[in-house]
């Protein structure tokens, strides 16, 4: 009977047909499961951002103080703060390797899907930043100072557009309420495109390990799916609550505490460690043009993965050379988000030049090489 | 299952490269990093790590520090530095007892108002008053130190490397200089603060202030005590945040596990079957 009422009601049986009865093939491995906790990394997000908002007021002056009393007043407002402050970690822990595994096993030959998701990836970079500004303290306030300047090197209307996001000469309070508007609108949009990609990613079915179509083998989600993301969400929160109460601070920066202010630079500007190979990229272009060009480019190159689709089978998997081509792309995003850390000073800035002509080289050389190993063999 | 020993020479190969040039790119890192810690002039001496009474996962603050650390802030820093994060309602029933802590912030005086005649008038502190800060505003901070604003002390724990290890090493490592070492009129030789020389004369001596609890007071006494007492103020919520954390952990590791188990239980069939291609026969 009830199976009968999820089937037939035009709400449930969305979900009856999303979570319950989809068809999933049963090869696929634990990597799948960051799709699911990126839902709830959002969920948690949205949700622990909605109580911060209701206790933060905007303003040069103002946030900062405010933003630690609240913690403390409001009742358990410094749990929900190191929610959504490490949540943001988490959240984009999750994402890149959500993206790692789409690239190793050619997910982005799902052009839609693939499409929407380096959409949101994009959105979640730019809320995550506006969301970092708002305490403005120290090391915000020069974070907002650096990347916003970087829109000046747009041709002709770059310095005006700069003082159009300011709100001013500099960033000041006009800065921080657009702010403060953008990151409570942008998650939103994102939850929007979430559910467009998995809808268009249920229009295909998954991906799998083999990279094969597997319509003869499938398998419900509910329950050997709902169990395993269950199992994943339960082990992903363990390790969260261990690093939100133990180690709160340790992904955060001392300069984080102090004040903004503006006549004093800090010792070394750097931003959140997720951002950091980006960061790492655009410091490595001499110029600062080409640095911001190169910065845009790290990211929107992933638009560009679905056209380098050349080989015969799909994914990494029966390709040795773009495996140990994957493997060396991870190396040098970990060695970038190091370089990212350290001060502007040999023996860094060469070692991240080489790192970033690395990065983008993977990009061309996986298509290349496959197409070479499907000539050869 | 397969082992080293059974895999071919080229495979052998290519795994003993990938291994030399995963040491080989830890070892350049290693060796980057200690050449420029070695290059860089703007070094300073890290705190070392004491062992402070709440840095284990199952500890809780020492309140009795903390108030001893309440007495030195109120003595000794107070003239000089506001404390944002504390409020005297904070203190009652961590370090001091209702009506101490309603005594205590009576003999403190803020400004109020505007009153019914659109005045301006001093009244004396109730609980919910944070603690006054030493200056009405900045500029007279910065004024009446020689053009530099003491820090707020609210944070400053959180605020600089090495936490309260810093705030004791910082307050107990004032030295002479070093032969060579230049300290300017009016500075002060630290080797703990970045760039060595900073305007604070030290701060605390054998006997600074007398302890209402008797402990006493010596200069590492005091700036253990202090210490404490500014972890407290960037971080009041410490022990409540200890004792959810072992509710949460505990409560996690039950449902890991049982859906450990539960997922092992469901997957068990799918995962031990075994598919066989059968090619059909050709018909004669």
């Amino acid at each position: 009977m009830s199976t009968q009422f999820y089937k037939s009601n035009p709400l449930f049986k969305v979900f009856n047909s999303t979570l319950i009865e989809l068809p999933a093939p049963p090869n696929i491995s634990a990597f799948w499961n960051f799709g699911s906790l990126l839902s709830g990394c959002l969920i948690v997000q949205i949700i622990s951002g909605l109580f911060l908002a209701s206790a933060y007021s905007a303003g040069m002056e103002l946030s900062f103080e405010q933003v630690f009393k609240a913690m403390e007043v409001s009742d358990k407002g410094w749990l929900i703060r190191y929610i959504h402050a490490n949540g943001a970690s988490l959240f984009f822990l999750c994402l890149y390797f959500h993206v790692g595994r789409g690239i190793y096993y050619g997910s982005y030959l799902y052009v839609h899907t693939w499409n929407v998701g380096v959409t949101i990836l994009l959105l979640t970079m730019a809320a995550a930043f506006m969301g970092y500004v708002l305490p403005v303290n120290q090391m915000s306030f020069w974070g907002a100072s650096v990347i916003t300047n970087l829109f000046s090197e747009i041709p002709y209307v770059g310095p005006n557009v700069v003082q159009y996001i300011w709100g001013g000469v500099t960033v000041e309070g006009p800065t921080i309420y657009r702010f403060f508007a953008f990151h409570f609108l942008v998650p939103f949009i994102i939850l929007a495109l979430v559910v467009v990609h998995i809808t268009m990613l249920h229009m295909t079915g998954s991906g799998n390990p083999l990279g094969i179509h597997s319509e003869v083998d499938k398998v419900s989600f509910h329950s050997y799916f709902s169990l395993k993301d269950g199992l994943g969400v339960a082990l992903a929160s363990g390790g969260f609550v261990l690093v939100c109460m133990y180690w709160p601070l340790v992904l955060g920066d001392d300069e984080n505490f102090s004040l903004a202010n503006p006549s004093v630079t800090p010792h070394h500007i750097q931003p959140e460690w997720y951002f950091l190979f980006a960061y790492a990229i655009l410091r490595s272009i001499p110029n600062k043009l080409g640095g911001v060009v190169a910065l845009l480019l790290s990211v929107l190159i992933l638009y560009l993965m679905p056209f380098t689709g050349l080989a015969k089978k799909k994914g990494s998997m029966f390709y040795p050379v773009s495996k140990g081509l994957f493997w060396g792309f991870v190396v040098c995003v970990l060695a970038l988000t190091w370089i990212g850390a350290c001060p502007v000073e040999p023996p860094y800035v060469l070692t991240g030049q080489i790192f970033t002509v690395l990065y983008f080289m993977f990009y061309l050389l996986t298509p290349i090489s496959a197409a070479l190993w499907d000539a050869l063999s | 299952m397969s082992t080293f020993r059974n895999l071919s020479s080229s495979r052998r190969l290519a795994l003993g490269l990938l291994g030399l040039a995963g040491a080989g790119g830890a070892g350049l890192a290693l060796s980057l990093e200690r050449a420029v810690s070695a290059a860089d002039a703007d070094r300073f001496a890290h705190a070392p790590h004491f062992h402070w009474p709440h840095e284990g996962f199952l500890d809780s603050y020492d309140v009795k520090s903390i108030r001893r650390g309440y007495e030195v802030y109120k003595n000794v820093c107070a003239a000089c530095h506001g404390c944002f994060t504390v409020a005297y309602r904070m203190l009652r029933n961590v370090c001091m007892t209702p009506e101490e802590a309603k005594a205590e912030a009576k003999r403190a005086t803020y400004l109020d108002g505007p009153n019914d005649e659109g005045e301006m008038y001093n009244r004396p502190g109730k609980t919910a008053d944070y603690l006054p800060k030493p200056y009405p505003n900045e500029q007279a901070a910065a004024y009446a130190n020689g053009g530099k604003a003491p820090p707020d002390l609210g944070l400053i724990t959180f605020a600089r490397h090495g936490y309260e290890n810093y705030i004791f090493a910082l307050l107990t490592g004032y030295q002479d200089p070093p032969a060579g070492f230049q300290v300017d009129e009016g500075l002060y030789f630290n080797p703990y603060f970045r760039g060595g020389a900073l305007a604070m004369p030290p701060p605390l001596y054998n006997e600074v202030l007398e302890y209402s609890d008797g402990t006493p007071a010596t200069k590492s006494q005091c700036a253990k005590d202090v210490a404490c007492f500014l972890r407290f103020a960037a971080e009041p919520w410490h022990d409540e945040r200890k004792k959810l954390a072992l509710k949460l952990v505990s409560l996690l590791a039950l449902i890991s596990a049982a859906l450990a188990y539960y997922n092992r239980h469901v997957w068990t069939v799918l995962i031990n079957r075994k598919v066989m291609y059968v090619p059909k026969k050709k018909s004669s």
